[in-house]
């Protein structure tokens, strides 16, 4: 429980997917020009999270790892597939992402219409194979703590798009020179949260 | 059409500068921030993408006719998955330690925006020579960008060049420091933000209003 609640914390502010690890920066940086649209796509992103962390966590546990198989017999005990983790991982992300933007289609047709290309290119959204490998590399005890860190992650970049969004909306009215603006400026408020967010590496959970 | 007719070499050519993936296509950026802090990552992870762009765009584009179209990011990703893992074991085998610390960042080649950025765009709609020309130029852009990034961080951050000491020991001495917060990702940031001021100041049509 304790770890479950430090894993939480940690892959919200810690080790946020954007400012610690830069991941999932393409649609940050695409879809962040309003809240509205930002807050639908983190809610997106984070739920997909939620969902295939655990399903990823279950095959790299009992398919993938070295040993995980033995289950279905001594003679598969030292049988190693984890050099396909990518190509399932990779899949169960590209069927949940179908699934989510089916429902999105069904219940909300005007954030589906806002969101446009970047709804099936979740899949592809670093921030989410990211999670799954980063759950690879730190070989949690539990499906639990999986789960949670998948839910922290997620919560994690949607605070990043959306605090963005926000700073992009005001910046609208603000003088920049002309090279600067756009992408340009973008980067460098990045960059700047980036450092604030750093503030937080210190901290002992 | 020759093999490297006057289009064939815009394709080739063009991703370099004025139509660069990272700083104009705004493609592929999460991990040229994640491995620029050192110049020798930087350099192995633009080489592997270079080659798993030129190689999944050639697949795709002979591919092209038979794929049907409701499943093709399927297909892709597969493709690309499966390119990925080859290069990650190669990684495995002659370079541990650049792969050890690359990390997650090879395995998320797949997430690479480029790879579905250029097969999207391009591999679908061309044929293999000319895919194949697109791959590697728009994966030389990438590295490119990935080399200018890792060479000032590892410069002002460690003041070394591919783990060589650069910066004389006499400057030391006298008082500099190595700074500490290049190092650190918020910089990389900053640097790719300077290129791409820098880059538009000179190219105008690519200002944004």
């Amino acid at each position: 429980m304790e770890q479950a609640l430090s894993t939480f914390v940690r892959s919200i502010f810690v080790d946020n997917m954007i400012f610690a690890y830069y991941l999932g920066m393409c649609s940050f940086l695409a879809v962040s020009k309003n809240v509205k649209t930002a807050t639908g796509l983190g809610i997106a992103v984070t739920f997909i999270l939620v969902c295939t962390l655990p399903i990823n966590y279950m095959l790299e546990n009992y398919v993938l790892k070295e040993g995980a198989l033995s289950w279905l017999g001594p003679q598969f005990a030292d049988v190693n597939l984890s050099f396909l983790a990518f190509i399932l991982f990779i899949a169960i992300i590209a069927a949940f992402t179908q699934l989510v933007e089916m429902v999105v289609e069904k219940f909300s047709p005007s954030l589906y219409a806002s969101l446009g290309i970047f709804l099936p290119l979740i899949a592809v959204n670093c921030a989410i194979l990211g999670g799954s490998l980063f759950m690879q590399q730190k070989a949690f005890p539990n499906v639990g703590v999986a789960t949670v860190y998948g839910l922290g992650s997620g919560l994690g970049w949607m605070l990043a798009i959306v605090g963005m969004a926000a700073i992009r909306e005001k910046l609208a009215y603000s003088d920049i020179p002309k090279p600067l603006r756009g992408l340009g400026i973008s980067f460098i408020i990045t960059g700047l949260m980036g450092m604030a967010f750093m503030c937080f590496s210190g901290l002992k959970i | 059409m020759g093999l490297l007719s006057n289009k064939n070499k815009e394709v080739l050519v063009g991703p370099l500068s004025i139509n660069n993936p990272v700083i104009v296509q705004m493609l592929g950026i999460c991990s040229a921030l994640g491995v620029t802090s050192k110049l020798e990552p930087a350099l192995v992870m633009g080489l592997s993408v270079t080659a798993v762009v030129a190689f999944a765009n050639v697949i795709i584009s002979l591919l092209r006719n038979t794929i049907p179209n409701r499943i093709r990011i399927i297909v892709q990703l597969v493709v690309v998955a499966a390119l990925v893992t080859i290069a990650s074991e190669i990684l495995k085998a002659y370079a541990y330690d650049v792969n050890k610390q690359l990390s997650v960042f090879v395995g998320l080649i797949i997430t690479n925006c480029i790879l579905m950025g250029r097969l999207e765009a391009f591999a679908l709609g061309n044929g293999p020579w000319e895919s194949f020309l697109d791959g590697v130029g728009n994966g030389l852009g990438y590295a490119i960008i990935l080399i200018i990034v890792g060479f000032f961080r590892e410069l002002f951050g460690s003041g070394t060049l591919f783990g060589v000491q650069v910066i004389p020991q006499a400057f030391y001495d006298l008082g500099y420091v190595n700074n500490g917060l290049v190092i650190l990702p918020p910089m990389a940031l900053f640097v790719i933000a300077v290129i791409v001021w820098i880059h538009r100041a000179r190219n105008k049509e690519l200002q944004e209003n």
